[in-house]
């Protein structure tokens, strides 16, 4: 490499100061991480190791005061049986609500993506469309729906005088909650499937179909293991998005009897702050479904990983 | 797009666990601006209210008394309920509560319990006279504190729907027991439509029963807090309600749902139990269906008896963490017994006023407009506020209300055994007392 035409500051200061460069340009993100992630949930954790200690009635000043009560708060929440038959609940939903929105998604995907769809575009701003509505708005308009005595559904469903099943209660319920979820992440998933489908290169499609292949083979042999990463990581997403179920719950529960105020485990931790204003417990609970929810979504994606290279490393030896 | 995507997931994820802790910052930078000083000269409050139409309220206070006073007081809306008692507490930590809070009554041992709202005795304990009893008692917590000074009041009745009830040719139910047989007189006669619905969502309702029925949920003893939810006569309500849910006598969906209002316009439900506020709620619930209604007074649990049982109803106190207490407690008491002050809390925000001579004056002269049909409706309902049976609120109220609505909502869905949902209540009560480290009685 010449030397440039312009003047260089001695070797020395230059290598210190790309030394400094990174830091410096790392500067912002790291203030902001501490300042709104790390401090945040730094408090969460030392609340969660505290509780309140009231004396007498409680009444009057210096009553009440925050004591040390060590992992007090996590062992009330892991014997808490509400909070265990929340997490199943929530358990079953997942295995209503992850299969069939991102086998939905991976349908529609695959048939935006065959050259015989028509109005490819239109389609598709349709499916995604419902991603852009608030879950909370979603699920005041599914509420009404399932509600017999205000849905149209019912109305229909009686003038056919056809069974009226309700929605709102036992396993149907599951069904209900599982709709809205599906119904709004449907869109999502099937655009990052569409993406990454609509890059794979078009000599790979010439290839196959010069060897025979029908287009169903091209879906199953090519496109769909082509487009793994993307399912893996809708499948990551969804994961997360499923454990932290609550807008729709929440929004449903006024409408039933059939949804207690601590259905998932983050309606419990928000019950436990601002129903019953326990913001200890609350805040363990918390503690304990982040580390959970961390656990599971980043155990899987090391497992996909681990799975995509033995993959890869298998290709090569064939 | 991925990333950016996996990144807010990530961070909602931890977000959760952040909530909580963030309430505590957020809400105390959005708590009060400095009141001034404490010294006389120009002094400004902040008030955390929900009740709609109070600033109007407000400007009164402000270009009037208040302006002769230099204490300017401003309005800041809130969310109505529990979620505002867990945000005056989350304020007060951060030593940054507003001067003047609105509570409801059933909140204030909670407030008090976390030293949160000041004792204002010596400044608005004249207004005594102004208020029933049993209303005053409830700002004092039998001691000879005063926390507040009552707002509103929210005495039980029985809204009915006259015409249907002569259609069917049922009597207005003076017992309970002539309730459970209205029920099923009209069941009997027109199996699709009910009397009324037991709702699990609303644990202020059964709260006001059990009190009509003479139950004492929160009582002391010396130092210690003695629980009473699962009394007798918090049993004999509960068993009542549950029994007719069992039979299916009554529905069992809950209240201010679509299908609520829906029964409630198309006369598929006829009766009602409410408070004094029921008007305003069956205004925008039933509106087809207005002048069609009358009011009664609460069933009784004997024919002898005279009594009913409170929902709702709020009152205006100052917290601990005001600079400015006597100017506060001087505004909280004009709010609450001043004449002015009344009429255009009834006229802006629709409260019935705790304050007896108010009931009857003013917006209390006529009846509300939905029941025009009902003349005497206001003096009627000062009546029966007049019979309204002491309550006994506790430090966690909060804690019974949630457990209500999880215990009697299985109950209702189940059909099961509401005695059982009640010692469930009265279980969850005591252990959170004891986890809190109060002294509880057996």
């Amino acid at each position: 490499m010449k030397g440039a035409p312009y003047a260089h500051p001695s070797p020395t200061t230059t290598l210190k100061r790309a030394r400094s460069a990174p830091y410096f340009f790392l500067l912002p993100a790291t203030i902001l991480f501490a300042l709104f992630f790390a401090l945040p949930i730094g408090y969460a954790v030392w609340l969660s190791l505290h509780k309140v200690k009231v004396s007498g009635l409680g009444l009057g000043a210096g009553a009440r005061k925050e004591v040390w009560a060590g992992l007090e708060n996590y062992t009330d929440a892991l014997t808490d049986s509400e909070l265990v038959d929340g997490a199943l609940r929530v358990l079953g939903y997942g295995c209503i609500v992850v299969p069939v929105m991102l086998g939905l998604a991976l349908l529609f995907a695959l048939m935006l993506d065959s050259d015989k769809v028509r109005l490819a575009p239109f389609t598709r701003l349709a499916i995604f469309l419902p991603y852009a509505i608030p879950g909370v708005v979603a699920a005041l308009l599914w509420g009404f729906l399932y509600l017999p005595d205000v849905s149209p559904f019912y109305y229909v469903l009686e003038k056919l005088g056809m069974p009226q099943p309700d929605l709102l209660d036992g396993g149907p319920l599951y069904l209900a909650l599982s709709n809205i979820a599906v119904w709004g992440g449907t869109g999502f998933n099937m655009i990052v499937i569409y993406t990454s489908l609509q890059a794979i290169p078009a000599e790979v499609y010439e290839a196959a179909r010069l060897d025979g292949a029908t287009p169903l083979q091209i879906a199953l042999r090519i496109k769909i293991p082509m487009v793994a990463p993307s399912l893996v990581l809708t499948f990551f997403f969804s994961i997360i998005a499923t454990l932290q179920v609550f807008s729709e719950p929440t929004t449903l529960k006024p409408l039933t009897n059939s949804v207690s105020t601590t259905w998932s485990p983050l309606m419990k931790v928000y019950q436990d702050a601002f129903g019953k204003g326990d913001i200890y417990a609350a805040a363990a609970q918390a503690t304990i479904i982040a580390l959970a929810t961390l656990l599971l979504s980043f155990g899987f994606l090391r497992a996909a990983n681990r799975r995509n290279k033995r993959d890869v490393s298998q290709g090569g030896v064939r | 797009m991925p990333n950016t995507k996996r990144r807010r997931l990530f961070v909602r994820s931890a977000a959760t666990s952040v909530a909580v802790a963030l309430g505590a910052t957020a809400l105390a930078a959005c708590g009060s601006e400095d009141a001034g000083e404490d010294a006389s000269g120009p002094v400004s409050l902040t008030y955390w209210t929900w009740t709609p139409g109070m600033d109007k309220v407000v400007d009164l206070w402000n270009k009037g008394p208040g302006k002769k006073d230099q204490i300017t007081v401003t309005v800041k809306k809130q969310a109505s309920g529990d979620t505002l008692v867990t945000k005056i507490l989350t304020a007060h930590k951060a030593g940054k509560a507003p001067d003047l809070v609105q509570a409801e009554y059933q909140a204030l041992p909670t407030l008090v319990s976390n030293d949160a709202v000041a004792d204002i005795a010596s400044e608005v304990g004249d207004a005594k006279d102004k208020f029933a009893e049993g209303v005053w008692q409830q700002t004092t917590l039998g001691t000879d504190a005063v926390y507040a000074v009552p707002q509103d009041i929210g005495p039980m009745m029985f809204y009915y729907r006259e015409d249907l009830f002569k259609q069917y040719d049922l009597k207005v139910p003076a017992t309970w027991e002539e309730f459970a047989e209205t029920a099923r007189a009209l069941k009997k006669k027109a199996p699709d439509k009910d009397l009324t619905t037991f709702s699990a969502n609303d644990s202020g309702l059964f709260a006001g029963l059990a009190q009509q029925a003479g139950a004492k949920w929160w009582t002391t003893s010396g130092d210690k807090w003695k629980v009473g939810i699962d009394d007798a006569a918090s049993q004999k309500v509960a068993g009542f309600w549950g029994d007719l849910v069992k039979e299916g006598a009554i529905d069992d969906q809950p209240m201010y749902t679509p299908s609520w209002n829906k029964a409630l316009n198309t006369g598929k439900q006829i009766a009602w139990v409410s408070a004094v506020w029921a008007p305003g709620t069956l205004t925008t619930a039933a509106p087809d269906t207005k002048g069609k209604w009358a009011m009664a007074p609460l069933p009784q649990w004997s024919q002898s008896e005279n009594v009913t049982g409170s929902w709702g109803g709020s009152s205006t106190a100052v917290t601990t963490d005001s600079k400015n207490k006597a100017a506060a407690a001087k505004f909280a008491a004009w709010l609450n017994t001043d004449g002015d002050a009344l009429n255009a809390l009834a006229k802006e925000s629709g409260i019935y006023p705790a304050s007896t001579s108010a009931q009857l004056s003013g917006a209390f002269t006529t009846p509300p407009d939905y029941f025009s049909n009902q003349p005497d409706f206001y003096a009627k309902a000062a009546e029966i506020a007049e019979s309204t049976a002491p309550s006994a609120w506790g430090p966690n109220v909060n804690v019974a209300y949630t457990t209500f609505k999880d215990a009697f909502g299985k109950a209702t869905k189940d059909k099961s055994d509401f005695a059982a949902a009640l010692k469930t209540m009265q279980d969850d009560t005591v252990a959170d007392l004891e986890k809190q480290g109060f002294e509880v009685a057996e």
